[in-house]
């Protein structure tokens, strides 16, 4: 298969995967709405504690909350693609792809393709939402570039892992009950305080936690302005994240081949 | 025994005995108020400094919220299980027995109240061995009982409410959604002392806070009367009023 016509069709795969999820919006709302729910939440109930000691200097609590929002909203979103992916294969359309001669990597490649462009789409929209709010990103208009790319890389990454369980299991039900998973990878990390003021345990799993530092590079693009490591954590860190999940991703795409 | 009493006992225990057919219908309940305390604790452990915050101990704070709304959800778990009876044509079934109609309420009910205990239990275990201290001893139980019933109690009335008028699982989303909400449009995270904005005036206003209140006395400052009627006096009209709404809906699965 020439060069040409696997990009054709990823492109018309990654298209097919962009209206699936403008379609049902039902199924991407909550992902929009409760972070920020949260932010606003947050908001009101944190507002002093930016005060105390070992908080980053921050114009307000909403300005520090983003970055978890952003992060917060792009991981329930990978849920998304992959439950329509799992719903494929449970309806039989999948297998259908398959008998096709279409490239297995362009099925697989247009649903993370899907999962990026709405993370991409959900990190504007969090910004853009919230800076009549009183947030400001102080790294201008090349840090929002850096923070939509790096939406982009998130969903990439966590929608390729959600995809490589929608693989393995067949299951759009075994895909939404990893989403507890993604909460617990959240909750322990700094998306919604600061990593300086967490103690023990739980402090140690979220200086492990490498979404702490993803975070944070976000958050220190908004609250500080734009510097190599802020860009490095965020754009890096889910990049790596998403060389690891990619393959998986292609290896559970070759085992259900193989089985079908 | 009168009628009601039996088919209500054994109503609920066909739900409880659902508890080991299909253990994924239950512990989601019970597993995320653990998750909720543990995470809580320590992601917000320094908002304890801000002043006016009243403990020293986020765990002492976040162990009851985490009760609350595992209670919450053992009420809510009973509609899942309403929408599978109906689903699978039990309820049909149920409604052309001579049953008294005021069982196909108590049965589910007793049957949340214990499934609520078992969170109870397993929360406060578990919140003591990672480092809750109540102020009140043993005996912060007793609100906090009080509290996890009432909101197991609203939490039947509401869930059964929707079960008979959605008939399906598009009412289990509502149900999950609004309870998750609501309470946490309360001081659930921050006394209302400590917030600030809209959603002190918001919390100040809805009933949950002080159930809330209610659920955290013994574990902050210890046990006070006034403390103890306003949980009371806003749970009450509100279970009664989801309970109405469960009952009414019960004549309209009838019609």
């Amino acid at each position: 298969m020439s060069g040409g016509t696997a990009l054709r069709q990823v492109r018309a795969m990654s298209w097919r995967s962009v209206l699936a999820i403008a379609r049902q919006p039902a199924l991407v709302v909550p992902s929009l709405v409760f972070p920020l729910f949260f932010a606003s939440l947050g908001t009101s109930s944190f507002s002093r504690a930016t005060s105390l000691p070992g908080f980053p200097e921050v114009d307000s609590f909403l300005d520090f909350s983003l970055a978890g929002t952003i992060v917060q909203g792009v991981l329930f979103g990978s849920t998304v693609g992959a439950t329509a992916l799992a719903t494929d294969i449970q309806t039989g359309f999948f297998d259908r792809l398959l008998a096709s001669p279409v490239s297995r990597l362009s099925v697989l490649l247009g649903r993370l393709a899907g999962a990026s462009a709405f993370g991409a789409a959900q990190a504007a929209l969090f910004t853009l939402l919230l800076l009549p709010f009183g947030v400001t990103v102080h790294a201008g208009v090349g840090g929002f570039a850096v923070i939509v790319l790096s939406g982009a890389l998130i969903g990439l990454a966590f929608g390729a892992l959600m995809a490589a369980m929608a693989l393995r299991t067949g299951s759009a039900e075994a895909v939404q009950g990893a989403f507890p998973l993604l909460f617990i990878v959240l909750f322990f990390s700094s998306a919604f305080f600061p990593r300086q003021t967490m103690s023990g345990v739980y402090g140690g799993i979220a200086d492990a936690n490498p979404v702490s530092y993803l975070v944070e590079g976000i958050r220190a693009l908004i609250v500080e302005g734009f510097g190599a490591r802020a860009v490095a954590e965020a754009l890096g860190i889910p990049a790596a994240i998403a060389c690891g999940t990619l393959w998986l991703s292609i290896v559970a795409l070759r085992a259900r081949v193989r089985a079908a | 025994m009168n009628a009601t009493a039996r088919v209500a006992g054994a109503l609920a225990v066909r739900n409880l005995r659902n508890i080991r057919r299909i253990p994924a219908a239950f512990f989601p309940a019970l597993l995320m108020p653990i998750f909720q305390m543990i995470a809580f604790s320590g992601t917000f452990y320094a908002v304890t400094r801000i002043p006016g915050f009243p403990t020293d101990r986020s765990i002492n704070w976040f162990l009851p919220l985490g009760v609350c709304m595992g209670s919450a959800f053992s009420g809510i778990g009973i509609g899942f299980s309403a929408i599978r009876d109906i689903e699978t044509g039990f309820y049909d079934r149920l409604r052309m027995t001579p049953s008294p109609r005021a069982a196909l309420l108590l049965g589910p009910l007793i049957s949340a109240w214990v499934r609520t205990l078992i969170v109870i239990a397993t929360v406060v275990a578990i919140g003591l061995m990672a480092g809750a201290r109540p102020a009140s001893g043993v005996w912060a139980i007793i609100p906090l009982l009080i509290a996890g019933l009432a909101l197991s109690t609203v939490g039947v009335g509401w869930a059964l409410g929707l079960a008979f008028r959605f008939r399906d699982m598009r009412g289990a989303a509502i149900m999950q959604l609004s309870v998750f909400v609501t309470l946490f449009l309360t001081s659930a995270q921050t006394p209302l002392d400590v917030m600030q904005g809209w959603l002190r005036q918001v919390a100040r206003l809805n009933p949950f806070t002080y159930v809330l209140d209610l659920s955290r006395q013994g574990f902050l400052e210890g046990l006070a009367w006034d403390t103890t009627l306003a949980g009371v006096a806003a749970a009450t009209p509100v279970a009664a009023a989801t309970l109405t709404f469960a009952w009414r809906g019960l004549a309209h699965l009838d019609r």
